[in-house]
């Protein structure tokens, strides 16, 4: 069990958006969560980065409680890669540097190490002939790819994809998805928010179903897809079929 | 050097090149001053302002200890103070204050005096400039950073203030320009920068007007050279890859900066 979630709560101001989230998650497994918007998918998963704060509940990595050492938060999070829907390259470094910086400053790798590590991984997600490039020259899907690269080289043991294909034009997705099948592949610990139900049907080993701040339903790709249980989550792939 | 008023010419152009040549180490000599001033106290300024302008965007979260809260609180009241006099008074006024009530001080140097007092003044407008330099930037940037594992502080040294500074760059540029035109209220605490020197001269020969169409055309040199220097360095720092502001709603802004890295 790498990472277990015990009775998470979260609100923002009056508003609860996480109202009582437990969920373990084995390593190498990939979980996608889906759910509609407002269900508190997201903020799951910014909660397990600490990007958010959360008000009760625990989450446990390799059975170590996160919140328990403040000092130890920063070393957590660069174990925990995040991918963002927006991306978020820094703008003022090169697709290279992009992928440098974190393993240097966080890390404390030589400079000369880490830049072979991140050629590495940029050749991996088909990236490595725009190494040199501005971040600004490249399209959504390729800035995507770089922000997958620049997260493989701190060697975190779980990725979290936000809705890693939302903010990409159509053409662009597949590019994508395909990096993150490939990863899958390795039997890389993931937790994946998507709605590209299809893409979350063949790569899942698991789905979590989010409505309204809960986990209404748990299970194997078939499970959810083929026979779902819960009227909720029947209604939502109904409208998603459509 | 006294000359007769009577041997310059009467024609303002032949009049002024004539005063120029004549007192050239003169304004030559202000106009040194003066950029000495601009530039270190721009210099400073910057220092003054980073510090203050990170000051003004450090965040309060709930879940912190009161003590931190209350602690940057009273430090962002204090630098509000600071800004909101130092932008809220003329700097003419700020100069005779504080050289006189730092009398003594600066006995020494009236150039340090100088430096120091439009240090100041230009801190508080700076504080401005990188504080919503730093506000601009997309909160998306900060998280990555965090989400790499990298402390606030080097969130804020490695990926905030490139940027921000970057972004702030036309408006950092345009401090040491205005410097250099302001660094004249200075002549009222005796600081013999270009004014001053300008000022002399013409009370020495009685030609306040063709004097100080000399002034001018020395302080357009300054002004107008500096610019050109800093559109320079702008479009050199435009060349490493700044991506313009993420949201998708820009594309004239982006369209300006096509350079890559090589």
């Amino acid at each position: 069990m790498i990472l277990e979630i015990n009775h998470l709560k979260k609100s923002f101001s009056n508003l609860e958006v996480l109202k009582d989230i437990s969920l373990s998650v084995e390593v190498g497994e990939v979980v996608s969560i889906i759910g509609s918007s407002g269900s508190g998918k997201s903020t799951l998963l910014r909660c397990i980065n600490l990007l958010e704060n959360y008000e009760s509940g625990t989450i446990l990595f390799n059975s170590q409680d996160i919140n328990s050492n403040k000092q130890k938060v920063n070393q957590y999070r660069a174990q925990v890669g995040m991918i963002f829907q927006s991306f978020n390259l820094f703008s003022h470094l090169n697709v290279l540097e992009n992928c440098v910086i974190g393993q240097v400053k966080v890390l404390h790798r030589k400079r000369k190490d880490a830049v072979v590590i991140a050629m590495d991984y940029l050749a991996k997600v088909g990236m490595l002939e725009f190494a040199k490039k501005s971040v600004m020259t490249l399209s959504g899907g390729q800035k995507q790819r770089v922000a997958i690269a620049r997260t493989l080289c701190m060697d975190p043991q779980v990725l979290l994809f936000d809705e890693p294909t939302s903010a990409l034009d159509p053409e662009m997705v597949g590019e994508v998805l395909q990096v993150i099948q490939n990863l899958a592949k390795e039997h890389r610990t993931m937790i994946i928010v998507s709605h590209e139900m299809s893409f979350a049907k063949e790569v899942s080993d698991r789905i979590i179903f989010m409505d309204q701040g809960y986990i209404v339903e748990s299970g194997t790709p078939e499970q959810i897809f083929v026979n779902p249980v819960e009227a909720r989550t029947k209604e939502f792939l109904a409208r998603f079929i459509q | 050097m006294y000359i007769l008023s009577t041997s310059i010419p009467n024609d303002l152009f032949q009049a002024a090149y004539f005063i120029f040549m004549k007192y050239a180490p003169l304004f030559i000599f202000g106009a040194k001053n003066t950029l000495i001033i601009a530039l270190s106290s721009t210099l400073i300024g910057l220092v003054i302002g980073l510090g203050v302008g990170i000051i003004k965007t450090l965040p309060i979260s709930s879940s912190d200890p009161l003590i931190k809260r209350l602690f940057i609180r009273f430090i962002r009241l204090i630098t509000s103070i600071y800004v909101e006099i130092f932008r809220g008074t003329p700097m003419m006024v700020q100069a005779v204050f504080i050289y006189y009530s730092l009398n003594g001080l600066f006995s020494s140097s009236r150039i340090l005096a100088g430096i120091f007092i439009v240090s100041i003044n230009t801190g508080a407008y700076m504080a401005e400039i990188i504080r919503s330099g730093i506000q601009s930037l997309d909160n998306g940037q900060n998280e990555a950073a965090r989400s790499l594992g990298m402390s606030n502080f080097q969130t804020m040294v490695f990926v905030v203030l490139p940027q921000a500074i970057r972004n702030a760059f036309p408006a950092i540029g345009n401090e040491f320009v205005v410097n250099i035109k302001d660094t004249s209220v200075l002549t009222v605490i005796g600081i013999s920068e270009l004014f001053f020197q300008a000022n002399s001269i013409a009370g020495s020969i009685y030609k306040f007007k063709e004097t100080f169409f000399v002034a001018a055309a020395v302080y357009l040199f300054l002004t107008y050279s500096t610019t050109l220097v800093l559109k320079y360095i702008e479009r050199k720092m435009n060349m490493t890859g700044y991506d313009g502001p993420s949201s998708s709603t820009t594309p004239l802004i982006t369209a300006h900066f096509k350079g890559e890295t090589s």
